[in-house]
C-alpha cells in the first residue's frame, strides 16, 4: 500500500521535472522535422541560463531561438547550417560542444598533453628508482685486493676455552 | 636532463599560479559572454515604427553613412533596468549630442508608447521588434543591451545590461569617444 503511494508520488514528481519546455504551439507538424529540431536544439546553449540547452529551457530567449531553429529547418537548412546560423549570432559560445579549431586546440589537446607529461615524469622517476636496485658494478682489482687483505687478516685469537 | 626534471615542478607551479592569478582577478567577470558582433557589420534588418511615438522605425541602411557613431539600445517597457537606464541615455543624448536609436523588444506598441510618454523619448528612431527576431540577429542575451555603431555600419562596442554605475558609464563614454575619434580620422 505504502509502496503504491510512493510509486505514484515518484511518477508525479519525475514527470513534473521532465515536463518539456517545448510548447505545443512551437512544434512542427512533420515529426521528422520536429525530431531534427529537437536534436539541433539540444546542441545549442541557452544564452541566459548558460548551462542548459535551449530544448529544455523555459527562458523567453530560448523559446525564440527554438522557433528560429524550426523556421530554418522548415526553410530547408541542414542541421549544421542551422547551427552555423546560431554561431553567426552568438559565436561558438552557443554550441554546447565546442568545435575543434585553432581557438580550441588548447581546450581539446590540454588534457591529453597533461596526461602524457604526467606519465613521462612518472616513468622517468620509476626507472631511475629501479636503476639503483640493479647489480652494482664489479669490484676493481684494487678494491678486491683491499677486501681480500681485510678478510685474510687473522682475527686476534681470543682465548679458546 | 636531471636539472630539467627538477625544474618541472617549479614550471608547473608557475603556470598554475599564473592561471589562478588570472582567474582571481576581481575585474574579470566570468559571466560575460563574448560578443561576435564587435568589429563586424551590423545585421541586416528592417523594423517598423512604434505607432504614436512620432519617430520613424529604422533598418540597416539607417546605420550606414551617418557622420558620427550611433548608439543602438535594445529596450522594453516591461524591463525594469531599462527604466533606470533611460535617464542615463537621455543625458547622453543631451550632453554628447549623440544619435540614439531604439529597438523596442517584444513589447506591445501601446505599452511602449505609454512608457515613453511617461519618461520622455530620447530616441531619434525606434523600431518595433515584437517577435524579438531582430534582437536575436544582434545576439541579444537580455534586455537592455546597448551598441555603438560606427558611421560605416560596423558594430564597435557592446554593453550587456543597463549602462548604470560609474564603471559601466566610464567604459561606455570612453568607447564612444574612441568611436568618434576613429570616425574623424
Amino acid at each position: 500500500m505504502n509502496n503504491q503511494i510512493l510509486f505514484a508520488l515518484a511518477v508525479m514528481l519525475t514527470s513534473a521535472t521532465i515536463a518539456l519546455a517545448v510548447e505545443p504551439d512551437e512544434m512542427l507538424a512533420d515529426p521528422a522535422l520536429e525530431a531534427r529540431a529537437r536534436e539541433v536544439s539540444q546542441q545549442l546553449r541557452c544564452v541566459v541560463c548558460q548551462n542548459q540547452d535551449i530544448d529544455s529551457s523555459n527562458a523567453g530567449i530560448a523559446r525564440d531561438m527554438r522557433v528560429l531553429v524550426r523556421e530554418r529547418i522548415v526553410a530547408g537548412d541542414s542541421n549544421s547550417e542551422v547551427l552555423d546560423a546560431m554561431v553567426v549570432r552568438y559565436g561558438n559560445y552557443v554550441l554546447l560542444r565546442p568545435p575543434f579549431n585553432t581557438l580550441t586546440y588548447a581546450l581539446w589537446v590540454a588534457p591529453l598533453a597533461l596526461l602524457l607529461l604526467a606519465a613521462s615524469i612518472g616513468i622517468t622517476v620509476i626507472r631511475q628508482a629501479r636503476r639503483t636496485h640493479e647489480q652494482p658494478d664489479e669490484l676493481t682489482t684494487e678494491e678486491e685486493n683491499a677486501l681480500r687483505s681485510v678478510i685474510d687478516t687473522q682475527l686476534p685469537t681470543e682465548s679458546r676455552q | 636532463m636531471k636539472r630539467l626534471l627538477f625544474a618541472t615542478p617549479v614550471l608547473v607551479a608557475l603556470v598554475f599560479g599564473a592561471f589562478f592569478l588570472w582567474g582571481l582577478n576581481p575585474e574579470r567577470d566570468p559571466n560575460t559572454i563574448p560578443s561576435v558582433l564587435i568589429s563586424r557589420p551590423a545585421p541586416v534588418f528592417t523594423l517598423p515604427e512604434v505607432a504614436g511615438t512620432g519617430v520613424p522605425g529604422f533598418s540597416r541602411d539607417n546605420l550606414e553613412g551617418n557622420d558620427a557613431p550611433v548608439i543602438v539600445n535594445i529596450f522594453a517597457s516591461w524591463c525594469v533596468p531599462c527604466r533606470a537606464e533611460h535617464a542615463v541615455l537621455t543625458r547622453l543624448v543631451a550632453e554628447e549630442g549623440v544619435q540614439l536609436f531604439g529597438i523596442n523588444y517584444q513589447d506591445e506598441p501601446e505599452d511602449a508608447l505609454r512608457w515613453l510618454n511617461e519618461l520622455g523619448n530620447p530616441y531619434a528612431r525606434i523600431g518595433s521588434d515584437i517577435d524579438g527576431r531582430v534582437a536575436l540577429d544582434w545576439g541579444l542575451t537580455g534586455v537592455p543591451e546597448t551598441f555603438i555603431v560606427g558611421p560605416d555600419g560596423t558594430v564597435l562596442y557592446k554593453h550587456v545590461g543597463p549602462v548604470l554605475g560609474d564603471a559601466a558609464l566610464r567604459d561606455f563614454t570612453t568607447a564612444l569617444a574612441q568611436a568618434r575619434q576613429a570616425g574623424m580620422s
